[in-house]
């Protein structure tokens, strides 16, 4: 199978960011829109025609998905360490291209309307193609430097879309904060690299992920403070994938990053670039799962767990509805790090990995409907704020029911997709490991909750009155809406097992009725709890709250998290740390310099007299000194 | 040849000639003077090449070829350093030394 | 005969030299240096290098002094008297003058010169021959690089002395 026209997927997208970036004044906002998703929808085309070829004509052989690569070598270290470019097409990053096609298409459709009349148009829809471009390349990496360049790329788009509107001092704010923190975190993921490429002398998944390699079998037993080297070079990474997964105590970058335009929020803080992190464990899965047992894994797994925990404790009492959806968000990938965290290589037991990426599938499309229709009642109602709203139903029936869809999906109301994938995480972490499981069916309460405080909190609740009567959202939006409840809908009855699998041969999964009741019956409680305290409006939830005294008010403010990174950065690091280098570089090393420079200054000042400017002056210093050379040389020094 | 004169007689005149040169190019205060005593050092120098051409090499021609080569050197040179001296003129209707030294410091 | 020709010539040389260099009238300076020039060309004349006597003459006296002539015309009034160095600094370089010259007269007294005795009249033809020969030894290149360089300042001199119109641009922007 030629595979060559696959990097025109990224590459078109580039292309549209380079014209639109140049040629940003010259260009119609109008046609600029058009040529966004013009090139998307290209680029989403190939991603499909690939699918298709890959899954149903060429990729299986002998009962295999083989991997499918196509590189070429950029730069040349070693014989066997080399930088690669190129594109590898295997089970999960097809899974990969078909979610960034389909929600990056959608949000480009969805901006052309949400987006309108404002200033960066243009702008906006070039950022919108590197992000796209950086995405795809992410997701072909063929190895760990090209997978690294493509994650700050997509650091970096992120950073310019968040900080869109950088006339607001928050927005910039945000921009830096999600800047900082990931690069903080990448630079765990950079030293990981380093580590795999000194010890085992390649970057190439391929050769990585053999579990006969020698990177898996020989190196695992060189080992450093108890645990084995590539353990360290994996935990080191899972850092990298921590602080753009927005993982424990990593997260504190997202919620923030809700600043940034709501389409956005959908594409790259809710569907595509939070997950980089799990798809970067799923890629480097064999290593995970083989180096020493998978202790990086169980690690994996843990955080995971703890993140969704956590993330879906502070989303309950959020009021800003895009916060609420950002601690979603978090919440759900802690689901899927915790499900490719229980995950086992062969068969059946490869369930949590499969899984894993199942509800990374579900996951971006629902969420993304989320996002979008937040963004179309954000665009009603000119607020985030859950106070302004209410009663919403009436006015917005198309972004009602799309909403409904999505929060149903991420219940796991059965039937939708989000009832498949989580009901698969549940199972892969019931077979394994009892405590993950508890907190999974806890978390899966709770989100059914939060979901629906959101949804009743903004379609039903009170009847606000509103300034302007808010309205339907254009065709432009309401049309993405529509697509991607589809797929949040009927989405979990593709057969995923069959395609994606850890070790590539693909299984057949059936559901476990009691687990699935008990995950179900948790979600409806939810769902009723939520029923009772916002359906209509009463005090309930306010005089729950009020009982629930410091623990609310904690949660409230995220568990003061922000402050205590705060508290560190400021008073132990930049007090106890840096001051006195800042002091020792400035009296010390800068001192010695500048006070070398001023007595230079000081003696010629001094002598500076000696240059008076007159020819003969120099003249006459010449011919002395000639004479005095010729005396010397000739007379004195005649031996 | 100049008879009953030794190269010595000649050698001394020139030497005399060129730190008669020396000596006004330092000790002049305007830059026409400085220029003449440049010229002054030349000729010292020109005759030395011919009178060593003359004296040791007769049956060569270098000596002299050096000498046209510097008077015309020494022409072109005249020429540029009065343009230079007029314009100069111009700026500051002045061509004396003390008020040439801008570049000093 | 031709001795006291030479030390004639040798001391109407330094005379004037030193006149040449001491005088404070300016044009007065660029006569006593035009005697010096003549000095030296008989000097050639002497040696018999006619052909270099001649240039001496035309490229020097006919040529640099007028030169030198002119420019003292247009930047200086003929009886303006020129400013002298300090007393001791005049004596200071003197000494040092004397001082060189006494290196350069003990180092050149101190040599043996292998003075090879003849009267070989070097004709203008021997120097044209010589000068626009290309076999080893020849001197048609410098020559050439020569005449370059003469055109260069000829140009250069031009545009310096030509200079910008101040004053007209200044007029105009007043």
């Amino acid at each position: 199978m030629d595979i060559t026209y696959t990097i025109l997927i990224p590459l078109i997208p580039l292309a549209v960011f380079l014209l639109l970036g140049i040629f940003n004044k010259s260009i119609k906002p109008a046609v600029s829109g058009y040529i966004g998703v013009a090139g998307l929808s290209t680029s989403a085309a190939l991603s499909f025609y690939t699918a298709y070829q890959y899954f149903f004509v060429h990729g299986k052989v002998d009962g295999v998905y083989k991997a499918i690569v196509e590189k070429t070598v950029w730069m040349n270290f070693t014989e066997t360490l080399h930088i690669d470019i190129g594109v590898l097409i295997d089970p999960i990053s097809i899974m990969m291209l078909i979610v960034v096609s389909i929600v990056s298409l959608m949000v480009h459709i969805y901006s052309r309307g949400y987006m309108k009349g404002d200033e960066g148009y243009t702008r906006f829809f070039s950022y919108l193609s590197l992000f796209s471009f950086s995405m795809y390349g992410l997701v072909l990496a063929t190895n760990l430097f090209q997978i690294y360049i493509f994650w700050e790329l997509v650091g970096v788009s992120s950073f310019l879309l968040i900080g869109y509107y950088y006339t607001k001092p928050s927005a910039v704010s945000a921009a830096k904060k999600a800047f900082i923190v990931t690069r903080f975190a990448d630079l765990g993921f950079l030293v990981g690299i380093l580590i795999i490429g000194y010890y085992t002398g390649t970057f190439d998944f391929e050769t990585l992920n053999n579990p006969e390699g020698s990177a898996i079998l020989n190196w695992a037993s060189t080992s450093f403070m108890g645990l084995s080297v590539i353990t360290w070079a994996l935990l080191l990474m899972f850092i990298g994938g921590a602080g753009k997964s927005a993982m424990f105590p990593l997260h504190i970058w997202l919620p923030d990053a809700m600043e940034g335009p709501t389409p956005v929020s959908a594409l790259i803080h809710a569907a595509t670039m939070v997950v980089a992190g799990v798809y970067l464990v799923a890629r480097l899965f064999p290593m995970f799962y083989f180096v020493e047992d998978g202790f990086a894994l169980e690690v994996v797994a843990y955080v995971g767990a703890f993140s969704s925990l956590f993330a879906a404790i502070i989303a309950i009492t959020q009021t800003d509805i895009k916060r609420v959806l950002a601690f979603s968000t978090m919440s759900q990938i802690g689901y899927m790090m915790l499900a490719l965290g229980v995950s086992k290589y062969e068969g059946h037991d490869g369930l949590g990995y499969m899984a894993s990426m199942f509800h990374l599938f579900t996951h971006a499309m629902f969420k993304a409907l989320l996002f979008l229709g937040a963004g179309s009642v954000i665009h009603a109602v000119h607020s985030n704020y859950l106070k302004d709203m209410g009663g919403l139903r009436k006015y917005m029936p198309i972004t009602n029911i799309t909403f409904l869809i999505a929060a149903l999906a991420i219940a796991g109301f059965p039937l939708t997709s989000g009832f498949f994938s989580k009901d698969e995480i549940l199972v892969a972490a019931f077979e394994n490991n009892k405590l993950l499981y508890f907190s999974g069916v806890l978390v899966a309460g709770l989100t059914a909750f939060y979901m629906f405080r959101l949804y009743f909190g903004i379609f039903w609740g009170k009847d606000t009155q509103y300034k302007h009567a808010p309205h339907e959202s254009p065709i432009s939006m309401t049309f993405p809406l529509m697509v991607l409840a589809l797929i949040s809908l009927f989405g979990g009855f593709i057969p995923f097992s069959k395609y994606v699998s850890a070790d590539r041969v693909g299984f057949d999964v059936h559901l476990n009725y009691p687990l699935a009741a008990v995950a179900v019956s948790v979600g409806l409680i939810g769902i009723a709890l939520a029923w009772i305290f916002y359906k209509k409006e009463n005090d309930l939830a306010s005089r729950f709250a009020n009982s629930l005294g410091v623990f609310y008010k904690w949660t409230y403010d995220k568990f003061y998290l922000d402050e205590i990174y705060i508290f560190v950065t400021k008073n132990i690091i930049f007090n106890r740390i840096a001051a006195p280098i800042a002091w020792f570089d400035k009296k010390v090393v800068d001192a010695t310099m500048e006070g070398i420079g001023n007595q230079t200054a000081v003696v010629s000042e001094k002598i500076k007299g000696m240059q008076s400017g007159k020819v003969q002056d120099y003249a006459f210093s010449f011919v002395a000194g000639i004479v005095i050379l010729a005396i010397v040389f000739i007379y004195l020094w005649t031996n | 040849m100049i008879a009953g004169i030794s190269i010595y007689e000649i050698l001394t005149v020139t030497s005399i000639l060129f730190f008669i040169g020396v000596y006004g190019f330092i000790t002049r205060k305007n830059l026409i003077s400085i220029l003449m005593s440049v010229e002054l050092i030349l000729n010292a120098s020109v005759i030395n090449f011919v009178v060593i051409n003359k004296y040791l090499y007769p049956d060569m021609l270098q000596g002299v070829f050096f000498s046209i080569f510097i008077i015309a050197v020494a022409a072109a040179e005249t020429a540029l350093a009065i343009a230079i001296i007029i314009n100069l003129y111009r700026q500051i209707a002045s061509v004396e030394v003390k008020d040439t030294e801008i570049m000093k410091y | 005969m031709e001795r006291i020709i030479f030390y004639i010539l040798a001391l109407i040389i330094i005379f004037f030299a030193i006149a040449s260099v001491s005088s404070k009238k300016m044009l007065r300076s660029v006569v006593y240096l035009l005697f010096v020039l003549c000095g030296i060309s008989g000097l050639y004349f002497l040696i018999d290098y006619n052909f270099l006597a001649a240039i001496q003459l035309t490229v020097y006296a006919g040529g640099v002094i007028v030169l030198l002539i002119f420019s003292v015309m247009l930047v200086h009034h003929i009886e303006m008297e020129l400013e002298l160095a300090k007393v001791s600094k005049r004596i200071l370089i003197a000494v040092a003058s004397l001082l060189g010259l006494g290196v350069f007269l003990t180092t050149i007294y101190s040599y043996e010169f292998i003075v090879v005795e003849n009267s070989i009249t070097t004709t203008t033809e021997d120097i044209g021959f010589g000068l626009l020969s290309y076999e080893a030894g020849g001197f048609i290149l410098p020559f050439e690089v020569i005449s370059i360089l003469l055109l260069a300042s000829m140009i250069g001199a031009i545009i310096i002395a030509k200079g910008t119109k101040i004053t007209n641009k200044n007029n105009d922007s007043l």
